[in-house]
């Protein structure tokens, strides 16, 4: 389709194409140019401020005066170590972020399953529109109606009253915590098994199912370890995003999440640098788990 | 020390040079003769130039904090709106943020290093806090003519006048009320027994509702204060060591009875819509919006008291648009403003010239007797209410600095919230 | 069997996704204000009241402009990066596309307090510039990722012919290489944009008094003056962009989240 423009055609000189020409062959120049816009924005933008903050939990709070101290001290991370309050808060974090994963996971797989392998390309289309729009529908809308359907005498008591069960709803708890993460999370999974499952060649499945396997066997044995990647991908978000979340869990339950106490922290005269100090558990976390997604593959997969 | 007093000098001195050299233009006014110092009839147009007449000119925009419920421009009901008036009258556009707690306001204010936000309706237990950093700007009340009328006991109230300055403008007061379901909860209770008390509120167990802030810890000292008197509790918000763990402890004991912990509006409406919760502390405004849309339920006025809030203006001391937010001030001065504010939410305006308004009733939360309901003008009633204040080590008695500073609140919350 | 077993499992799974969609379109006829189920009566006046509301509509238009910006920077800087990382080796390559995950993997409160403090120690001063800045710090990563993939799966040797038959650099750009990672910038692009569209967290912690449309959502949800005008919202945001998503995803194939996949 180019062709036409470029053969036979003798572009007219200037400074500019002779600009362009020489950076061509001075690669490693282009190279520097073409990193230093993103990456300077990077490091200076987001990795230094990150790092600011992590180095203001190592200030503290003068209760006097209250105004940060800049000098360094542990008492922050003290606290967190000796009050048990804060280690609840932290494991029932990353539980329920590990028990949001693994349901969707097991939520995702069957559906991206069926879009990737089984669904007619028209109905792919569509489905796949399906997965993405709740995405486009407003955050904070989707948790209110969470509230209205697991508030006790809301939707699902109205439901089990229909079916003659008594008032079984979670209300506001760690149970509905799970549900409407496991909820909000949900297409973020399905996105990656998806791009996973298809890039397997059917003839895989027709090579197993010449030797023998059929079904679970070819599930477990080729579609599984293949789908790894993506399935370390999306539970990166599904994750990370539970790790840090603080208005899912003031509106849903009456428990206290690792952002809960973040958010409060910076917002009680500013003491950002315990705010800091507990938000160094959620980032040490999430680093040492991209460390492992990565080991599996996640980020080609993401 | 220095710095701040000046810094916060720097309005009223500004506005004090433009009165005293006669460039103080008004805003815009309209035609409609002026409340001025509400000493005439009530009229139906309240004009902003009158009740601040010497402040420059608007610089066409405000952004205040406030607690939802404090700006209303009709768009909840339609004849409390004080918004628009004031917008149309000093061309100053208000963008109003609504917080849920004390602690945010405090934030917010010091974004931008007090630049992004003009103003804020401060609760007690962020005044301090905001006066001591220097956050908020000194000025001169006897600018608003309706200052002379605020209840007496509000016009030097310790709260928001330091060293004799004055630091904003009262805006209301009132108390944490009891709500409670009227077809679920009975009898009608009268004591905060039926939140605290394992035999009082064993059939509410699961249903029970509490403010989400560290500052709640007061309520709890004060059910103490008058029942377990060997603690000695004199002021809920001042308190020793021992005093502070048992209401800790009391908090703690109750959470399981707990259903939600609100900080927003609307979730403790739903919560008393939907029975999830039926009983719990509150404020007017819920009652009223409950109420109106056909929710049984009422308030109380619990025998061991009530918390409260007694809340005022305040301006940034670097606030970017100063004369705005003095025209404000001075705005939620006037009578009719007070009626519609002190109606709609539920509270006792700081002017009781509006009682006369009150009386007559504005719109459809209108309460016969207002003013003797709402104990506009009883000082004695004010006093009885144990105002949000915060929490210092200093006792301010004769047991010197070993109370339990706010820092020390926060952190059991945390733990009490769990 | 085991087909009806996984239509049966996709179904629920579609089912799940779209009950509390379903609620909300339901309780956008809500008449009252409180939100409780049942509802006690039913009224189209919020519709009106939503297209009336001048502040919704000024939110509306924040965030398009906040999301085209943020996806603009993200197209440039992604497209960049990808071709640097794809391109060349040199020391550090692998760390690039690490630090690139990290404010998509990184709680978005963290991102958000970082730059809330480091706005706050500047005096830059919060403008819809730093919502901007916020947001394309995650949706760098979501562009990058779809470029880089595309390029992978694309050869150099037919650049290198281009140039051969005497095209300069941006010749070479807009007529072969453009084309290539076409696509690939348009599913990119979408996602940055739907992600920034939603975003709340950081958005919070990096807006002055600017209202985008997750803000003024969340402050009327807190009280319940024009909450059911919130639910129009949701409502009109879905149906307004089932039609794009649509096209997109019919345009780009199947994509990763991050779109890795192209």
């Amino acid at each position: 389709m180019t062709s036409d423009a470029l053969a036979g055609s003798s572009p007219p000189d200037s400074p500019g194409r002779r600009a362009l020409a020489g950076l061509y062959r001075r690669g490693r120049l282009q190279l520097a140019l073409l990193l230093a816009a993103p990456t300077g924005w990077f490091v200076v933008l987001y990795l230094g401020s990150l790092a600011l903050l992590l180095v203001s939990a190592f200030w503290y709070l003068d209760p006097t005066t209250s105004s940060i101290v800049r000098s360094f001290t542990l008492q922050n991370f003290g606290t967190l170590l000796s009050d048990p309050v804060y280690r609840t808060i932290a494991l029932r974090t990353v539980f329920i972020a590990a028990l949001v994963t693994v349901t969707d996971m097991a939520i995702a797989f069957p559906m991206a399953w069926y879009l990737a392998r089984a669904a007619a390309p028209r109905t792919r289309s569509v489905l796949f529109m399906l997965v993405l729009l709740p995405l486009w529908s407003s955050y904070l809308v989707r948790v209110y109606a969470w509230r209205v359907i697991l508030s006790p005498g809301g939707l699902l008591d109205w439901l089990f009253g229909l079916v003659g069960l008594p008032n079984l709803s979670p209300g506001f708890s760690d149970v509905s915590m799970w549900i409407v993460f496991s909820y909000l999370w949900l297409p973020y999974m399905i996105l990656p098994i998806y791009a996973g499952l298809e890039r397997i060649p059917q003839s895989y499945f027709e090579a197993s199912a010449d030797l023998g396997a059929r079904g679970w066997p070819t599930f477990r044995r080729i579609a599984l370890p293949l789908a790894l990647p993506a399935l370390a991908a999306g539970s990166i978000f599904t994750f990370s995003l539970t790790l840090g979340d603080y208005i899912t869990p003031q509106l849903v339950s009456n428990t206290q999440f690792i952002g809960n106490v973040i958010y409060a922290s910076q917002g009680v005269s500013n003491n950002v640098p315990f705010a800091a100090a507990f938000a160094v558990v959620p980032v040490l976390i999430m680093a040492a788990y991209l460390l492992v997604a990565r080991r599996l593959g996640a980020f080609d997969a993401l | 020390m220095q710095r701040h007093r000046v810094l916060s000098l720097l309005p009223a001195i500004a506005v004090l040079a433009a009165a005293c050299s006669g460039s103080g233009s008004t805003a815009p006014s309209n035609a409609a003769p002026s409340l001025g110092g509400g000493s005439g009839p009530a009229s139906a147009e309240p004009s902003v130039a009158a009740a601040a007449p010497t402040i420059g000119p608007g610089e066409g925009q405000l952004n205040i904090i406030i607690w939802a419920g404090y700006a209303e421009d009709g768009s909840n009901v339609p004849e409390y709106d004080w918004v628009h008036p004031f917008e149309q009258q000093t061309g100053c556009k208000v963008n109003a943020k609504p917080a849920d707690t004390s602690d945010e306001m405090v934030t917010l204010m010091r974004q931008g290093g007090g630049t992004v936000y003009d103003g804020v309706s401060a609760s007690g237990d962020a005044t301090l806090r905001l006066i001591g950093d220097g956050d908020v700007a000194a000025i001169d009340p006897t600018i608003f003519p309706d200052f002379a009328n605020v209840a007496p006991f509000l016009q030097n109230a310790p709260h928001y006048v330091v060293d004799g300055k004055h630091y904003g403008v009262p805006h209301g007061w009132g108390g944490n009320s009891l709500m409670y379901r009227t077809d679920v909860v009975t009898p009608a209770p009268t004591s905060w027994n039926v939140v605290f008390d394992p035999t009082a509120s064993q059939p509410y167990q699961g249903k029970i509702t509490d403010y989400d802030s560290p500052i709640y810890i007061a309520d709890a000292a004060l059910y103490l204060k008058a029942h377990d008197t060997s603690l000695g509790i004199t002021d809920p918000y001042e308190l020793n060591q021992a005093q502070f763990d048992a209401a800790v402890n009391l908090l703690k004991q109750q959470h399981p009875w707990v259903g939600d912990y609100w900080s927003l509006y609307s979730k403790e409406i739903d919560n008393f819509t939907s029975k999830a919760v039926v009983v719990g502390t509150t404020w007017p405004y819920q009652v009223n919006t409950l109420v109106g849309s056909g929710v049984p339920v009422a308030q109380v006025v619990p025998s061991e008291g009530m918390t409260g809030w007694a809340d005022t203006w305040m301006m940034s001391s670097h606030a970017a648009h100063p004369n705005c937010m003095l025209m404000w001030m001075g705005w939620m001065l006037t009578p009719h403003t007070q009626a519609e504010v002190a109606e709609s939410f539920g509270e006792s305006p700081a002017n009781p010239k509006a009682c006369d308004l009150l009386n007559t009733g504005v719109g459809p939360y209108a309460l016969q007797d207002f003013c003797t309901a709402y104990h506009v003008n009883d000082q004695s009633y004010y006093g009885t209410i144990a105002f949000w204040k915060t929490p210092i080590a200093n006792c301010g008695d004769s047991r010197g600095t070993t109370c339990i500073d706010y820092s020390e609140w926060t952190s059991k919350w945390t733990e009490i919230r769990g | 069997m085991g087909r009806w077993l996984l239509r049966i499992a996709t179904a629920a799974g579609f089912l799940f996704l779209y009950i509390p969609i379903g609620v909300i379109a339901l309780y956008a006829f809500n008449a009252q204000r409180v939100q409780a189920w049942p509802i006690a009566q039913y009224s189209t006046q919020w519709f009106t009241a939503a297209l009336n509301n001048e502040s919704v509509r000024e939110s509306f238009a924040l965030s398009i402009q906040v999301g085209l910006a943020a996806t603009a920077v993200a197209l440039i800087l992604g497209t960049l990066a990808a071709f640097a990382v794809q391109r060349y080796r040199f020391f550090g390559r692998e760390t690039v596309s690490f630090a690139l995950v990290l404010p998509i993997a990184l709680p978005g409160i963290v991102t958000g307090m970082a730059l809330n403090s480091t706005i706050n120690a500047t005096g830059i001063g919060f403008t819809t510039w730093t919502i901007v800045i916020g947001h394309a710090t995650f949706c760098i990563v979501v562009v990058y990722n779809n470029v880089i993939a595309r390029l992978r799966r694309s050869s150099r040797t037919i650049e290198e012919a281009s140039m051969d038959l005497g095209a300069d650099t941006w010749q070479t750009f807009r007529h072969i290489t453009f084309p290539i990672i076409r696509t690939a910038l348009l599913a990119g692009g979408l996602l940055a944009f739907a992600l920034s569209f939603d975003e709340i967290i950081v958005t919070t912690f990096t807006a002055g008094t600017q209202e985008t449309l997750p803000i003024w959502i969340f402050s009327h949800l807190r009280q319940t003056n024009q909450r059911p005008i919130v639910n129009v919202v949701a409502v009109f945001l879905i149906l307004l962009s089932a039609a794009p998503v649509y096209l997109a995803s019919r345009l780009s194939g199947s994509t990763g989240v991050a779109g890795s996949r192209s």
